[in-house]
């Protein structure tokens, strides 16, 4: 997986940008909201919170068990299982699917494993013509991006943007035609996305969830685009993490119940679509071909370790839409295809600490993350360990390892620290000119107000009162 | 998770150390003696260790699990022996109640020593209520010209620690004193800690987005139990011209807001 974080200079340019900021002041007062009231209505919500953890932890520490029987029931369904230990397997794999099939067209559901293995660039190169059928994920496929939400790709354009881009890509429709609102745009990509499908030769999706018990693929969607995309055309092709199985269809029924109320705060999602195999002599329709290629890419190195909880994550984005930071940023200012607290732990464990050595200290550890995660995975913890890695590798600047080699000094001096903060007490009481010289503080004080000390430490106040 | 471990029933007069906290040590001692006052109203005896300094946040927060350990070592070693642990601060006290066990979690030696001080550590206003059962503490001196008080949860005490209710049930008790929550109320105000030094044109969007809930909810006072980011809204608020008041929860429940407001010039 690639990251490019530049995040602070990522970061300066996000909050600089009107149209990105009003499209992030939208999100944030939506989904929080949403997810809010669909929790305040479910009074067993913690409780389902707890199951959930308990089902993900018991398949991490059996996964190799349940991904053997999920092959095996695969099988006896009529599909096939390919095991890809890295991004270049996964690309290759599905390519080779494609060709051993003659597809050249490609109707894909909306995945996150597509976007963490590069696929459409590399499908582009090798002559299949991937299209992207979720409204999210066609929009941003059109502006030649990656998406910004893990579950709302497109959280980041306005709909002006979208009617621009759509009459730029859609040159065969009349000019004058009104794409104002939402509606109309939506019809629009109805449209051309439904002779997409009907043409299409093979189609693609993710998966929420595969059951062990059974060898079946779970999406959620609201679109209905990701059935079209499995059903229509003749070769189905599931791209999934191997960390997404779980044991029964119960399970999973206990795992909806949190993922939609924690993602968008619908009780459900409009549709949740289970896939078993390829279609049966007695079906009325399906594909013929059933492939689910399964993408290890890092997960396996971090069981056990102490990223092993993260493995955990069921992708709802809770932990974005609750962020101040990504609230403040939005997706694109990290870098990664997988933004936001749980892709701050998870980027620089696929793409390595030293390229996304920013990511972990892109948050104010508040801990909102955490609090909303429906499976309770301990995020500012993580963090903190992936700031401990950085720190130890030598990753963070000189000048703030030696702003905190001279404060810990300090703090393990305690007469010394005494004359440090009566100096800084009096400093610090100083009008802002002199402040701004204070290291450290002209960044505060561009935007804000120093509140200034009362003068005396409490330390040296209390010694001559009381002492 | 407030208190699970269930603590002790306390003696009438527990001896109580004060961890002052960085901040309040050197920008805004009024808190600490706020603090002093309220303990004492309690009945506790309160004693300052003059070893402590600060409770290794900083390193802990940026990685420097090294110095982080050898900073709470000290920190265990000045606190020792005393009934409790008292901060007015939910930041620092989550610190050594939520973080110092996790630091030594594979230490035989320290590991015990750091779960002993995590389980007689508490934030201020928590330890109040939840510990010496105080609802009212309040007394002639806390003067209060008839005011709506927006109360702000600091993260750490809010998350780490469960303090919502304490604040509040404190408060109610101080006369002409409403106190209202705001739809930013346990939303982060970007300070952060180092994260505001690090990034300070984001905190500082953070904050601004703080102040636009603000301004939705009518108020004079904006109260906390945070320095830090008490500090932060202030000095967004003041940098706005806001005439929204902010002070540390201690201040208003020990002497009223006559005095001078956080950031206002003393």
């Amino acid at each position: 997986m690639h990251v490019t974080t530049d995040f602070p200079a990522a970061a300066k340019k996000a909050l600089a940008d009107p149209s990105l900021q009003a499209a992030l002041a939208r999100m944030r007062n939506g989904f929080v909201t949403a997810r809010a009231t669909a929790v305040a209505r479910l009074p067993e919500f913690e409780d389902l919170r707890d199951r959930a953890q308990a089902i993900r932890d018991h398949v991490l520490q059996n996964l190799d068990a349940y991904l053997e029987r999920f092959e095996a029931n695969v099988i006896a369904a009529g599909g096939q299982v390919h095991w890809c230990r890295d991004a270049a397997e996964a690309r290759q794999t599905v390519l080779n699917i494609l060709r051993q099939t003659g597809a050249k067209t490609f109707a894909k559901g909306k995945s996150m494993v597509g976007e963490e293995i590069e696929l459409n660039p590399y499908l582009e190169a090798n002559g299949v013509r991937p299209i992207e059928t979720d409204l999210g994920e066609y929009i941003i496929q059109l502006r030649h991006e990656t998406p910004s939400h893990i579950i709302a790709p497109a959280t980041h354009v306005s709909k002006e943007q979208v009617a621009e881009v759509f009459r730029a890509a859609h040159g065969h429709l009349d000019v004058g035609r009104p794409l104002e609102t939402p509606d109309s745009l939506l019809a629009e990509a109805r449209e051309i996305l439904r002779k997409e499908f009907l043409s299409a030769d093979a189609g693609m999706t993710g998966a929420n969830f595969l059951i062990a018990e059974t060898g079946t693929s779970v999406i959620v969607t609201n679109e209905g685009n990701g059935d079209l995309s499995q059903t229509v055309p003749k070769t189905h092709i599931v791209l999934a993490g191997i960390e997404k199985v779980v044991p029964t269809l119960d399970d999973v029924s206990v795992l909806l119940r949190v993922l939609a109320r924690s993602a968008t705060g619908q009780e459900i999602s409009t549709y949740t679509t289970f896939s078993t195999g390829p279609k049966r002599a007695t079906d009325m329709d399906g594909p013929q071909h059933y492939h689910v290629v399964l993408l290890d890419n890092g997960r396996s190195a971090l069981l056990g370790g102490q990223f092993h909880d993260m493995l955990r994550c069921i992708r709802c984005g809770a932990c974005l839409n609750h962020c101040p930071v990504y609230g403040a940023v939005g997706g694109h200012a990290y870098g990664s295809v997988y933004p936001g607290p749980m892709g701050s732990v998870l980027s620089p464990a696929f793409a390595g600490i030293e390229a996304a050595k920013h990511l972990p200290h892109a948050s104010t550890l508040c801990g909102a993350c955490e609090a909303a995660c429906p499976v309770r995975i301990p995020l500012p913890k993580m963090l903190r360990a992936w700031r401990d890695i950085s720190f130890e590798r030598g990753l963070v600047t000189q000048r703030s390892k030696l702003g905190l080699a001279l404060w810990s000094f300090a703090a393990r001096n305690p007469a010394l620290y005494r004359m440090g903060a009566a100096i800084a007490a009096k400093i610090l009481q100083k009008p802002r000119a002199i402040l701004r010289l204070v290291p450290g503080l002209s960044g505060w004080l561009a935007t804000r107000d120093f509140p200034a000390a009362q003068g005396k430490t409490f330390m040296a106040q209390w010694k001559a009162k009381r002492g | 998770m407030t208190n699970a471990d269930a603590p002790r029933t306390p003696p009438d007069h527990p001896r109580v150390a004060l961890l002052v906290t960085c901040l309040v040590d050197v920008m805004r001692p009024q808190i600490g003696f706020a603090a002093v006052q309220l303990l004492e109203r309690a009945g506790c005896i309160v004693e300052v260790p003059e070893a402590q300094t600060c409770c290794g946040q900083p390193a802990y927060n940026s990685g420097d699990r090294a110095d982080a350990q050898k900073i709470a070592k000290d920190v265990i070693e000045a606190f020792a022996g005393f009934d409790y642990v008292v901060a007015p601060s939910g930041s620092c006290a989550g610190m050594v109640r939520a973080h110092f066990p996790e630091l030594f979690a594979n230490d035989p030696v320290w590991g015990p020593k750091a779960a002993e001080l995590s389980a007689r550590t508490y934030e201020l206003t928590q330890f109040l209520v939840d510990i010496m059962g105080c609802k009212n503490i309040v007394t002639a001196d806390a003067s209060v010209k008839t005011a709506i008080a927006i109360y702000h949860d600091s993260c750490s005490g809010l998350r780490e620690l469960g303090i919502k209710a304490q604040p509040r049930t404190l408060l109610k008790a101080v006369p002409g004193l409403a106190v209202r929550d705001y739809s930013g109320s346990e939303t982060c105000c970007g300070f952060g800690g180092t994260f505001c030094i690090k990034y300070p044109d984001v905190s500082d969007r953070i904050v601004t987005q703080r102040l636009a809930d603000l301004a939705r909810t009518p108020g004079n006072l904006l109260l906390g139990g945070d320095l830090g980011c008490l500090m932060n809204l202030a000095g967004k608020l003041s940098r706005e011209g806001s005439p929204l008041r902010v002070f540390h929860v201690a201040e208003v429940l020990a002497g009223g807001t006559d005095g001078a407001s956080i950031g206002e010039e003393g």
